[in-house]
């Protein structure tokens, strides 16, 4: 059976929503109730059925609706998809992988035919039937990064590797938490980085340089990062900020339920063949509270990690000027009983 | 010297001589004491093969003060913007073991440093001193324009108007601090504007 793509938008009117069965897949990220930076790695491998790690990389009902968010993104500003001249081949990596595990896990949606360098790719849910090249650009409609990105959930950076250090030298960032790739391209893992505060202290970036300059292909890792956003809006973007920024001050004690969502990175972490770069996936996953307050465990802890969430972390993630109005909202959904071990719902 | 903050704001050291033939200093104003103080630690005959490039200040101070180190070749410029092709040919033409060495303003470093990036010169292998004014370049994330000489905090784009913070997040691509709006998030909260990077 496939899967049914909903109709919806992340703008305007905001009529993104999870099914029952999309909210129960959902990769809460706290598996305790409290929260601080860790290097939070583990090997990227398949995961139970029905749970959002079935497959490497996941599709979900929200995938038509994301693409075309997407394409209204570049059509505003086309700097949102950029590659440095030596990452064509790395961009290439990057579309075998996305065509080789879509056509996997969802053979009913893609199809992926070779023969030799001559490549078909079906796309059903977006309509798209293209034989092309392996390795010539002048085969496709834009760069292979671009191409295959315009039809895959997340936004994707790519890393070169050399010297020791990873640079940030290729992306497509549609759907980032406040960060510029247009800014933040050509600097290494620990520039990219600078701004996020308390982290470099505990070494957090050290060792997970480390950790991604080892990866090894066929191994992948990933982690989970998350953070608040008001309404169901992927382009939360630095350059839209002074658009979508004034969201947060239209929090209230009425519509806390329907306006704040946690949204959830799952990032993974794959070595790419040729090129050796290193492609990171960030993954976007968004629920607005009512739905994810049908999980009490969740409400529960939810409450107490951002009730005790460190200041610094708080203003980081943009929380500050609706927190107290959503701890307020959700410590009326916590009995103060003891939540059970792990991710998932009772 | 401004002070170190977050790892992607630039630290800036003092200029020292390092061995070879081929020498180019790019400074602006206060950045010739860089090369002066410098010159006095130098070798003999250090800038028989050197060539300075000096954009003065408004007061065109210092000239007499590098001409005096006699370098093989003095151009002085009247603004970055005017070096910019003939700097690009220097470098462009530059064989292996040239010495690259920028002294001044930010600004003035930031750009020549991004110059010899597009060249292919590694950053690690520039020197680098930070003289004088402490003002920024900055880009502002929203419409991307690049504001010279920020001064303020917060300070307004000279392009698009919105009030940005001036944030020590820097990209040597862009030669640039990164301006962020201060106040998108309610437009009628207008903060104290204070000389930060005077």
């Amino acid at each position: 059976m496939g899967i049914t793509f909903r109709k919806e938008t992340f703008r305007d009117d905001f009529t993104f929503r999870n099914s029952p069965e999309h909210i129960r897949r959902f990769p809460f990220p706290f598996h305790e109730d409290a929260y601080m930076y860790a290097v939070n790695i583990e090997p990227h491998v398949v995961g139970p059925k029905g749970s959002v790690l079935e497959n490497l990389i996941d599709v979900d009902e929200h995938y038509v609706a994301e693409m075309q968010d997407r394409a209204l993104v570049l059509a505003e500003d086309p700097l949102r998809c950029q590659s440095l001249p030596h990452m064509t081949l790395a961009g290439w990596d990057l579309l075998e992988l996305l065509m080789e595990q879509q056509a996997l896990g969802y053979p009913e949606h893609f199809t992926l035919t070779r023969d030799g360098d001559r490549w078909r790719w079906i796309n059903r849910p977006l309509g798209i039937d293209d034989t092309f090249t392996f390795g010539d650009t002048s085969t496709l409609p834009y760069g292979p990064m671009e191409y295959i990105t315009r039809q895959s959930q997340g936004d994707f950076c790519i890393l070169d590797q050399r010297d020791g250090n990873l640079w940030m030298d290729a992306g497509m960032v549609t759907t980032q938490a406040d960060w510029s790739l247009d800014f933040d391209i050509g600097m290494n893992f620990f520039e990219w980085h600078a701004p996020v505060p308390l982290a470099h202290e505990k070494g957090i970036f050290t060792r997970a340089l480390k950790f991604l300059t080892n990866i090894q292909q066929g191994k992948p890792a990933r982690r989970l990062n998350w953070t608040m956003t008001i309404n169901p809006r992927l382009d939360t973007s630095p350059e839209n900020y002074h658009k979508w920024g004034p969201d947060r001050t239209t929090v209230t004690p009425e519509n806390v339920g329907d306006k704040v969502h946690l949204r959830v990175e799952l990032q993974s972490f794959w070595r790419l063949p040729r090129s050796n770069g290193i492609v990171f996936p960030i993954r976007c996953y968004l629920i607005k509270m009512d739905e994810l307050v049908t999980q009490p465990k969740w409400a529960r802890r939810l409450h107490r990690v951002i009730r005790d969430l460190p200041e610094e972390l708080a203003t980081y993630k943009g929380l500050t000027r609706y927190r107290p109005t959503l701890v307020e909202w959700l410590s009326k959904l916590d009995d103060g009983s003891a939540t059970s071990p792990g991710f998932g719902p009772d | 010297m401004a002070a170190k903050s977050i790892i992607s704001r630039p630290v800036y050291g003092t200029l020292s001589p390092q061995p070879g033939k081929h020498h180019l200093f790019i400074a602006d104003a206060e950045g010739a004491l860089a090369i002066s103080d410098m010159a006095a630690k130098a070798p003999a005959g250090f800038f028989d093969g050197a060539e300075i490039d000096f954009i003065p200040g408004p007061d065109n101070k210092h000239v007499a003060t590098l001409k005096a180190l006699k370098p093989a070749q003095f151009h002085l410029a009247p603004s970055f913007a005017s070096l910019l092709p003939r700097l690009k040919q220097t470098l462009g033409n530059a064989h292996m073991g040239l010495r690259l060495y920028l002294a001044g303003t930010e600004g003035l470093i930031g750009q020549a440093m991004q110059v010899a990036l597009e060249a292919g010169i590694d950053h690690t292998s520039i020197q680098t001193e930070h003289r004088g004014s402490l003002a920024r370049r900055m880009q502002c994330v929203h419409c991307k324009g690049i504001t010279e000489n920020v001064t303020t905090q917060p300070a307004a784009c000279s392009h698009c108007g919105l009030l940005l913070l001036v944030r020590d997040h820097y990209s040597r691509r862009l030669a640039a601090f990164q301006g962020v709006c201060i106040n998108a998030e309610d437009r009628s909260e207008i903060p104290p504007i204070e000389e930060a990077f005077p």
